[in-house]
């Protein structure tokens, strides 16, 4: 096997044999995430850049199938034209984000409000586990219950397992129109209030966010248009606040979905919140003013940014780091001797990082 | 007594619980010693009915010191044999863990015991105008920890998933003896989906202890349509047909002639005369979405040629509508002695062609077959119905259950969309599933469970494997508490 194809694959079966020639070796997509894959130098790098495709998509059966390395823009793109999408959002699509390292780094975007996470889509992996062996797991049609379910266990699982060479996900049909309403939250217990509120209601919102930069929570409603016109009313009616324009929605969703109001070159983590800790979590937020920071999924999920050269602060909560130097996980972190004996059961030569590393 | 050793192991494990919760008596076991499926009995060594976390947890640490094998169960409707007892080991009956520990309407969430009644979980949430999603069909009766150990699903599952899908956290006495917890109250998940690995792991990692769902907003508002087709291609064509529409319904179910005859011989349902198959199509959301989406639902079933179409125009006709659906499996069970139900999943392209082939080997086989199926998933619930007094009838009816199973397999599909592994389809584990692949849910499962002592023999092919069969209905389905999907 020549270099080339030890640094980049080009089929499962070279992934696979790949993994077997070498001591340590750790997966990267497109490095978006650059975080994730910061592990000693001992570690070879195998690129998933030219394991891309997708392999199968037949959108009357809300599935497709596609190679770990396929960029999300293409999966998105290929859904589009045929009026499907991953509803939760995948995130980084303009940067570049492969799919697999979505599952791998377990990120959801807005979406995930409505029907879930990242985790709630994914139906089957293919991957090379610790020895070397290319395996199956989970299925390729929309409900599936043989088996024990690795392909949840790999979203987030940060390639310390095995490698993900395909990736099998349900899709929905996309909705018809969205529309995106810019609410007034004073602080975060306002914030709070508007996120059990809003989620509790009859509106079936199918985004809320909140930037506490901003004091703004965002709405994001989907389905038939004129639906739509009667509850964005019914809304506006019942808090403070101003339907988007268009343009101004489409940029907001962008910003949001690229990071673009994080800080270039710095640290970005995303935090797991229950809604009642987001005032805690502002408050972290706030006792550090270069700090900024967005709120996900109805207070479920925060992500603060850091300046280059800044580190976060360790924070009361799980937490992961996706870019900048630092704690991978600057949170808390639940160590049971399970996690241990599973990563031996998948990793017996440990070829993959561990999960500190 | 298999174990030679085991009335000293049994005395010392009577002396964790109160003699009222250790039950070693004949007509006490006798309770215990089948689920769901039927056709098999095996009599535990011992039931042991802990009432507290600490209980399960010190019984559990006791199998594991005394290598002692244990299934949990809740109330035993696994159609798969999930929570048949052991040879030589205990029963956990975890019936009595019944506590709604935390219902948060703010956050939607609820913490729950292993032994809470699905539908309990509903009917707690919604004066919070709140509910639990998954909706097995003997959810009536079935509890959290079963639906949590075989991932349950229900009519619902196309748009809002599988019973993992709710769980966002949870904590368990693993059978190694270690308590763990889980991910938690947040929908979102750091590091590894341990909750996602644990779910569905039909009882081989241990036993769950505490359980937090997550809770959705009751729908406002639904619009249900009842059709009826000349032929069963017909009503198929007219899935395919909303599917490719965009619309997106909460359920989309499909009965045949059989099945019709069925429910209307035991619940007076009443379906359009003529008609080789039903479809129930249900939409639901904010009331003006779904006037929007109806305006659409209800042309293109107009443009499938229905004999009839006759959508629910009250919550009464709704409820009735899902009575008649719900009642199938148990209906078309009087219709024989004996019968067979099985869960395979196809591509939904290739229903039409699974339905012919199920059709063609029901004649071949001499065999009745009722269908009733969530069609929108591609789930089937081929219903095999035979007479066991007949020399060759169980024979013949597991020949056929093997084909369809081998046909899902083929098709791209699965063994099992909801009903889990279990006993009944451990053998058929290979089809899906590499050696490799297989060895490597073996190993995981080691991890969690070194010693082999929790639910062995489900799941996994082994020697000596019993046969695969269902015979007639389960005491619980005959007094109609429960009906299986």
């Amino acid at each position: 096997m020549n270099l080339a194809s030890i640094l980049a694959p080009t089929s499962l079966e070279e992934l696979s044999a790949t993994v077997r020639s070498t001591p340590r070796v750790v997966a990267v997509g497109a490095g978006t995430k650059a975080r994730l894959t910061h592990v000693s130098a001992d570690f070879i790098r195998i690129s998933t850049a030219r394991l891309s495709g997708i392999v199968e998509y037949d959108p009357s059966e809300f599935t497709f199938t596609a190679l770990a390395g396929t960029p999300l823009r293409e999966i998105v793109a290929t859904l589009g034209e045929r009026g499907q999408s991953l509803p939760f959002d995948p995130l980084l699509v303009a940067s570049g984000a492969t799919i697999g390292g979505t599952v791998a780094a377990g990120l959801s975007g807005p979406g995930r409000f409505r029907f879930g996470g990242l985790r709630d889509f994914i139906l089957g992996v293919r991957f090379v586990d610790g020895e070397g062996r290319l395996l199956r797991m989970g299925g390729k049609v929309v409900k599936n219950a043989a088996g024990f379910d690795f392909p949840k266990f790999f979203v987030g699982s940060l390639g310390r397992f095995g490698v993900l060479g395909e990736i099998t996900f349900k899709v929905f049909p996309r909705p018809a129109t969205t529309r995106t309403l810019r609410l007034e939250a004073k602080d975060a217990a306002a914030m709070i209030k508007l996120f059990a509120e809003a989620g509790n209601s009859r509106w079936e919102l199918d985004a809320l966010e909140a930037s506490p930069g901003e004091n703004a929570v965002w709405v994001r409603l989907a389905g038939p248009a004129a639906a739509l016109d009667v509850l964005a009313q019914e809304i506006l009616a019942r808090y403070p606040g101003t339907s988007l324009p268009a343009a101004a929605a489409a940029e907001l969703w962008q910003r949001v979905g690229e990071f673009s109001w994080a800080h270039a070159g710095g640290v970005l983590a995303k935090v797991a919140l229950t809604p009642e800790q987001v005032t805690e979590f502002s408050a972290v937020v706030r006792a550090n003013p270069q700090a900024r920071s967005w709120v996900s999924a109805g207070g479920n999920l925060g992500f603060i940014s850091l300046p280059p050269g800044a580190s976060l602060p360790s924070l009361p909560w799980p937490a992961l780091a996706l870019r900048g130097a630092g704690l991978l996980w600057p949170g808390v972190r639940p160590r049971f001797d399970i996690m241990r004996a599973v990563k031996v059961a998948l990793d017996p030569l440990n070829r993959f990082p561990n999960l500190d590393d | 007594m298999e174990n030679p050793n085991a009335s000293g192991v049994l005395s010392r494990l009577a002396g964790l619980l109160p003699a009222s919760r250790f039950m070693r008596g004949p007509a006490q076991l006798a309770a215990y010693e089948s689920d769901g499926l039927t056709a098999f009995q095996v009599k535990p060594l011992a039931v042991v009915v802990p009432e507290t976390q600490d209980e399960v947890i010190a019984l559990v640490r006791f199998c594991h010191a005394e290598k002692l094998p244990f299934v949990a169960r809740g109330s035993g409707t696994s159609l798969s044999g999930g929570s048949l007892p052991v040879h030589g080991g205990i029963v956990i009956a975890l019936n009595r863990l019944n506590r709604i520990v935390r219902l948060d309407p703010g956050q939607r969430i609820a913490v729950v015991e292993p032994g809470v009644i699905n539908t309990a979980v509903t009917l707690a949430a919604q004066p919070y105008g709140l509910h639990y999603a998954p909706d097995p069909s003997s959810q009536s009766i079935c509890t959290i920890g079963g639906n949590v150990a075989f991932n349950s699903g229900g009519a619902h599952c196309l748009k809002y998933g599988m019973t993992s899908n709710h769980v966002l956290g949870l904590k368990a006495v693993l059978a190694s003896g270690e308590v763990v917890e889980f991910g938690g109250a947040s929908r979102e998940q750091i590091g590894p989906d341990w909750t996602g690995l644990f779910v569905g792991n039909e009882g081989l990692f241990g036993v769950a202890l505490e359980i937090t769902l997550q809770l959705l907003p009751r729908a406002e508002k639904f619009h249900t349509v009842l059709a009826g087709y000349r032929t069963l291609e017909q009503a198929g064509d007219a899935v395919s047909a909303i599917v490719a529409s965009g619309l997106l319904p909460g359920a989309i179910e499909i009965m045949d002639a059989l099945a019709l005859e069925a429910a209307v011989a035991a619940v007076h349902a009443e379906y359009p005369p003529g008609c080789e198959a039903v479809l129930i199509v249900e939409l639901e959301g904010p009331r003006e979405v779904v006037e929007a989406d109806r305006v659409r639902l209800d042309a293109i079933i107009a443009a499938s040629k229905p004999v009839e179409a006759r959508p629910a125009r009250d919550a009464a006709e709704r409820l009735a509508i899902w009575k008649g659906r719900k009642s199938a499996f148990s209906a078309v069970g009087r219709l024989s002695p004996d019968f067979i139900v099985q869960d395979g999943v196809v591509p939904r392209r290739r229903l039409g062609e699974a339905l012919r082939k199920i059709s063609a080997w029901s004649g071949e086989l001499g065999l009745r077959c009722a269908n009733v199926f969530h069609a929108g998933d591609g789930n089937l619930h081929p219903l095999i119905l035979y007479d066991g007094r007949q020399p060759d009838g169980l024979a013949r009816a597991e020949a056929f259950a093997g084909r369809i199973l081998k046909m899902c397999v083929e098709m791209g599909g699965s063994i099992t969309g909801e009903h889990g592994v279990g006993v009944e389809k451990r053998d058929y584990l290979p089809a899906m599933f590499s050696a490799d692949e297989i060895d490597c849910m073996k190993r995981v499962r080691g991890a969690f469970d070194p010693l082999g002592i929790a639910n062995p023999g489900k799941m996994f092919p082994e020697a000596g494997a019993p046969a695969l069969t269902q015979h007639g209905l389960h005491p619980l389905e005959k007094a109609g508490v429960i009906s299986r999907e």
